[in-house]
C-alpha cells in the first residue's frame, strides 16, 4: 500500500508520521535526536512503522467476530512483547559493545575482571528491565538510554564494590558503548522480531476465542502488506541533514500550522514551545499560514529551558509539571535568560522559597514569553491550539489557560495528547498531497 | 558601499569602476596630510560632501570603515579589543569596530595607517549614537569639531522655521569652522558646481532604484543596492567620477532590462524570482555573502528597502538644488532616512510594497542599534495591516559576528518564503 511519511527532526527528538492515501494516520514513531539525524530519523521511521504494523493488525483483527472484545488486549500484550524483543536486542548489543570497549588495552591489567563484571551487571539488568515490560507496568520513558542507563549505573556501582574494580571505568566504558549502540539503527527485520513476540502472547493467552492459527495467520498477512515509502517529508531543524531534495523540505511553521489544522480543523492560532524555538502560528480555513513569528536572539523560555531547570534541581523533565502543579503561590522569576534563571532558582531556593512554587513561577515565566510571541503573530482571534513537547506539561498548560484567558477571552484551547507529532503529521499531509492531489 | 571583493566573483563593469573609485579615495585620505591636503570626518546620513569638497579636504567616513572592516572579517577583534577598552556589549558595533581600530593602528584597507581627522563634522541626523561616538573620537583627537544640529522630524514634516535653524547654523558656524580649519575661503559657486553633479548623479540613481518596479527585477535594491548607494552615499556625490559612475550604472540595467536579466549576484544572474520583498533595516555585514546567498538561493529578490535611503530619500522626490545651495543641503539632512519618524518610515514601506508589488515585508532588525530598531515590531504590523502583506522578522548585528546566527535565520527565512507560496497557492486554489 501506499504511505506518505512525515518526519519532524527536532532539535530533542525526532518524530515520524506515516498516513495512507486517504489521510489516515497509521503510525508514529519518536526517538531522541541524539546529535545525528541521520540514525535518529531512521529509528523514527522504523518506529513508525512499527506503530503502523500494530494498526493494521487492528484492521485485520478487529474484522473477526468473535475477537471484538479482545482485540485491544491481545494487540496491548503484542507491542508489549515486541517492545521487549527489541529492548532484548538493543541490551545486548549494548552489552556486546561494552564487552568490546572492556577489551581495550588501557584495561589489559583488569580485562578478565571486567568482562566478568559487565556479565554481572547486564545479567541484573536483563531481569530488572524485563519487568518494565510485564503487563501492566510502567516505563518513566521510551527510550533505550533512559531506561538502561539508570539501572546501569546503580548495578555497575554495586557491582563495582563487590568486585573491587574501578566504578569510573565502568562508567567510561558505559558513556562509549551507548553512543555507538544508539547510533546504530536497529536491524530492520520487524517480522520475525513480531512473530517471536506474537508466539509469547499467544502462551500467555488462555483465553483465546479462535484458533490461535487464525491469529498467527492474520497477523502474519498483516505483517507482509508492503508498506511502500510513497513519498517522505521533512521539516524541523535537522531537515537539511535529510538525503532528499528540496521539494520534499518543508518548515517547520508550514507543517506545524497544517497539522494543528489536521488535528483541529477550526484552529485560527497555534502556539508550538519545541526545545528551542517557541513559534506563534496564524492559519486560515485551510490551514495555511497566513503569519508567524518565532522567539530571536535568545531561546529562554523554549523546551530547553525547562531540560536546563531540571538539570539545575536534579529532577527528571517529566517530574517538572507535577511538582509545579502542587504550588500554592507562583514566584516571580524576572529573569529572561536560561542560565540566570537557573541562578534566580537557587537564590530563591537559599531564600526558603518551596520548590513547587519556584516551577511554577518559572512555568509562568515561559508562557509569559510565549503569549508575547502569539500577540506579535497577531493575538488569539478563535480556536487556539497548543503543540509541542511542552505541551505535555500540565504545569504549562494551566498557565496558558489562565493567561489566553486573561488576554484573550474565552477562545477555545486544543491541546492533543499526541501534539509532539503535529509537525510530523503536516509533513506526512504534505507528503500526501504532493502525490495525490 | 565600500565592498571588498574577491577573485571568484562575478562583476559588472561598474562594480569594477567603483573599487577602484574606493582603492583611490583610500589613497587620498592615507596620503592627505603627506599632500597637504586636511582631513573632514563625518556619517552617511547628513553627509555633507559637497560641502567638504569647498575646502579641498577630503572626507573620510568612519561607519564606510567599520562597514569595510566587518565584510574583510576584521571587524570582530576590533570589536572586542573596545569592549577590553570599556564600552559595554549593547552599544553600537560600528563605534566599537571604529575605537577598536584606532587601538590597532587605524589601519585603511590599502594597508596604510589613516591619518587623525582635522575637522570632526558631526551632522546630527537622528541618530543619537553619532553625537556619543564623535565625542569619543574628540577625546581621542582633541581635533576641532563643527556640530551641525538637525532636527529631528517628530512631527512627520520639514517646516520653514527647521530649515532657517539648519541653514543658519552652516552659515554660522559649520562653514567659518570649515575655512578655520581647511585655510580655504568658502566659494558658494563651487558648492554650486557641485551640487549640479550631485542632481545628475541622483537622478540616475533613482531611475536604478525604481527599476526593480520591472518582472522580474533587474537588480537587488538591498544587497545589491548597498553597491549602488556607494559612491551616493560617500565621498563621491558631487563629482564627476560620481555621474560617470551612476551613468555606467544605468546602462547596464538598461541593458538587463532589455535582455530579461534578473538581478546579478555574486554567483552571476539570478535566474528565477520567485519572491519580491521589501526590506527594512541595515544589512549584516559580517556575513554579508552567507546572508544574501540565503535570498538568492531561494529566488528571493529585494526589491526596495529603506538602508538604501539611510543617506537621502532621494526617490521620494528630493534632488540637491544648485540654485539654492544651503537651503539643499539643509533639506537633505533634514529629509534623511535615520530622521523620519515611525509613521513617516510606515507610509515609505506601505508605498514600497505596493508600488514594488512586493510579497512581504522583511524587517532585519539590528541588535546593537537601538536607535534604527526601536519600533521596527510596530511597523511591521501596521504595513501587514495596511497592505494585506506579510510580514517577517530577524535578528542579525551590522559588524559583531558574534551576533550572526546563519541556522536561526536562514530557518526564519525559509519559513518565511514558504509561507509567502503557500499563501499563493491557497490564493489561487481559491481563485
Amino acid at each position: 500500500m501506499k504511505c506518505f511519511i512525515g518526519i519532524d527532526l527536532g532539535s530533542t527528538t525526532t518524530k515520524a508520521v506515516m498516513m495512507d492515501s486517504d489521510g489516515e494516520v497509521l503510525g508514529r514513531g519518536i526517538t531522541n535526536s541524539r546529535s545525528n539525524y541521520d540514525t535518529a530519523s531512521k529509528v523514527s521511521k522504523l518506529e513508525a512503522v512499527v506503530s503502523a504494523r500494530l494498526e493494521l493488525c487492528h484492521r485485520a483483527l478487529s474484522a473477526v467476530p468473535e475477537m471484538e472484545d479482545m482485540v485491544e488486549e491481545l494487540l496491548t500484550a503484542l507491542e508489549r512483547n515486541f517492545r521487549l524483543e527489541l529492548f532484548l536486542n538493543m541490551l545486548n548489543d549494548l552489552k556486546e559493545t561494552c564487552l568490546h570497549n572492556a577489551a581495550d588495552l588501557r584495561h589489559a591489567n583488569i580485562g578478565k575482571e571486567l568482562a566478568q563484571a559487565l556479565n554481572d551487571v547486564f545479567g541484573r539488568m536483563e531481569t530488572q528491565l524485563s519487568r518494565l515490560f510485564a503487563p501492566g507496568a510502567e516505563r518513566k520513558s521510551d527510550f533505550f538510554r533512559d531506561l538502561a542507563g539508570s539501572v546501569y549505573m546503580n548495578q555497575a556501582e554495586d557491582v563495582a564494590e563487590e568486585a573491587g574494580l574501578p566504578f569510573d571505568v565502568l562508567i567510561n566504558i558505559y558513556d562509549k558503548s551507548i553512543i555507538e549502540t544508539e547510533n546504530r539503527p536497529p536491524a530492520e527485520d520487524l517480522a520475525a522480531t513480531f512473530v517471536r513476540a506474537l508466539d509469547r502472547v499467544i502462551d500467555e493467552q488462555e483465553d483465546l476465542p479462535v484458533e490461535p492459527q487464525l491469529v498467527r495467520d492474520l497477523v502474519k498477512d498483516s505483517l507482509e502488506i508492503e508498506l511502500e515509502e510513497t513519498f517522505v517529508v521533512g521539516t524541523g531543524y535537522g531537515r537539511v541533514r535529510l538525503p532528499f531534495p528540496k521539494e520534499h523540505i518543508r518548515s517547520e511553521i508550514l507543517c506545524h500550522g497544517l497539522g494543528a489544522h489536521l488535528m483541529y480543523p477550526k484552529t485560527r492560532t497555534v502556539l508550538d514551545i519545541g526545545g528551542q524555538d517557541t513559534k506563534g502560528i496564524q492559519v486560515d480555513e485551510n490551514g495555511i499560514v497566513v503569519n508567524f513569528q518565532m522567539n530571536d536572539r535568545c531561546a529562554a523560555g523554549c523546551g530547553r529551558y525547562l531540560g536546563y531547570i531540571a538539570d539545575e534541581m536534579n529532577i527528571g523533565l517529566h517530574e517538572l509539571g507535577p511538582i509545579a502543579m502542587k504550588a500554592t503561590k507562583s514566584i516571580r522569576i524576572n529573569s529572561t535568560c536560561t542560565v540566570f534563571a537557573g541562578a534566580e532558582l537557587r537564590d530563591r531556593l537559599a531564600m526558603g522559597e518551596k520548590r513547587a512554587d519556584i516551577l511554577a513561577g518559572l512555568h509562568r515565566a515561559i508562557v509569559l514569553r510565549a503569549i508575547s510571541i502569539i500577540s506579535r503573530s497577531g493575538g488569539v482571534t478563535s480556536e487556539f491550539t497548543f503543540t509541542g513537547g511542552v505541551a505535555k506539561n500540565e504545569a504549562a498548560v494551566k498557565e496558558l489557560r489562565k493567561l489566553i484567558r486573561e488576554n484573550y477571552g474565552d477562545v477555545t484551547i486544543n491541546i492533543d495528547p499526541d501534539s509532539i507529532y503535529t509537525g510530523a503529521l503536516g509533513a506526512a499531509e504534505f507528503a500526501r498531497r504532493a502525490v495525490e492531489h | 558601499m565600500a565592498i571588498p571583493t574577491e577573485n571568484e566573483v562575478i562583476k559588472d563593469s561598474s562594480m569594477l569602476l567603483q573599487k577602484s573609485m574606493i582603492a583611490e579615495n583610500y589613497d587620498a585620505l592615507t596620503s592627505a596630510h603627506e599632500n597637504g591636503k586636511k582631513i573632514s570626518a563625518t556619517f552617511v546620513p547628513g553627509n555633507l560632501n559637497e560641502l567638504v569638497m569647498c575646502f579641498d579636504m577630503h572626507n573620510n567616513l568612519p561607519e564606510i570603515n567599520a562597514i569595510n572592516n566587518g565584510m574583510r572579517k576584521k571587524s570582530g577583534t576590533m570589536v572586542m579589543q573596545a569592549e577590553k577598552m570599556g564600552h559595554s556589549e549593547d552599544v553600537c558595533t560600528y563605534v566599537k569596530a571604529d575605537i577598536g581600530s584606532m587601538a590597532r593602528g587605524n589601519i585603511a584597507p590599502n594597508g596604510k595607517p589613516m591619518p587623525p581627522p582635522d575637522l570632526l563634522l558631526l551632522s546630527y541626523t537622528g541618530c543619537f549614537t553619532f553625537m556619543k561616538w564623535f565625542e569619543l573620537l574628540r577625546h581621542e583627537y582633541g581635533c576641532e569639531t563643527a556640530m551641525l544640529h538637525v532636527p529631528y522630524e517628530g512631527d512627520g514634516v520639514i517646516t520653514q522655521n527647521m530649515r532657517d535653524y539648519v541653514v543658519k547654523q552652516l552659515k554660522e558656524n559649520v562653514i567659518p569652522t570649515m575655512e578655520k580649519v581647511s585655510g580655504v575661503k568658502f566659494d558658494i559657486d563651487r558648492l554650486r558646481e557641485n551640487l549640479v553633479n550631485s542632481a545628475r548623479a541622483e537622478d540616475d540613481f533613482v531611475w536604478v532604484l525604481q527599476s526593480a518596479r520591472n518582472k522580474p527585477s533587474p537588480i537587488d535594491a538591498y544587497f545589491g543596492g548597498v553597491y549602488y548607494i556607494g559612491p551616493i552615499f560617500t565621498a563621491f556625490r558631487g563629482t564627476e567620477k560620481a555621474v560617470e559612475y551612476y551613468k555606467l550604472l544605468r546602462a547596464e540595467i538598461e541593458q538587463r532590462i532589455a535582455e530579461g536579466k534578473g538581478p546579478i549576484t555574486p554567483e552571476g544572474d539570478m535566474k528565477d524570482e520567485r519572491y519580491r520583498l521589501v526590506v527594512e533595516g541595515p544589512p549584516n555585514w559580517t556575513n554579508f555573502r552567507e546572508f544574501w546567498k540565503m535570498f538568492y538561493e531561494d529566488g528571493a529578490v529585494v526589491v526596495a528597502s529603506t538602508y538604501t535611503k539611510v543617506g537621502g530619500v532621494y526617490d521620494l522626490g528630493f534632488r540637491h538644488d544648485p540654485n539654492n545651495p544651503i537651503e539643499t543641503l539643509a533639506d537633505y539632512c533634514l529629509g534623511c532616512y535615520t530622521n523620519r519618524n515611525l509613521s513617516q518610515r510606515v507610509d515609505m514601506l506601505e508605498k514600497y510594497v505596493n508600488e514594488y508589488q512586493a510579497d512581504g515585508l522583511l524587517i532585519n532588525s539590528i541588535k546593537s542599534c537601538n536607535s534604527f530598531s526601536a519600533g521596527q515590531l510596530l511597523m511591521m504590523q501596521e504595513v501587514e495591516k495596511r497592505t494585506g502583506k506579510p510580514g517577517a522578522f530577524i535578528e542579525t548585528d551590522l559588524v559583531d559576528p558574534r551576533y550572526f546566527s546563519a541556522a536561526n535565520v536562514k530557518n526564519r527565512l525559509e519559513s518565511y518564503f514558504q509561507m509567502i507560496e503557500q499563501r499563493r497557492q491557497g490564493e489561487r486554489s481559491a481563485a
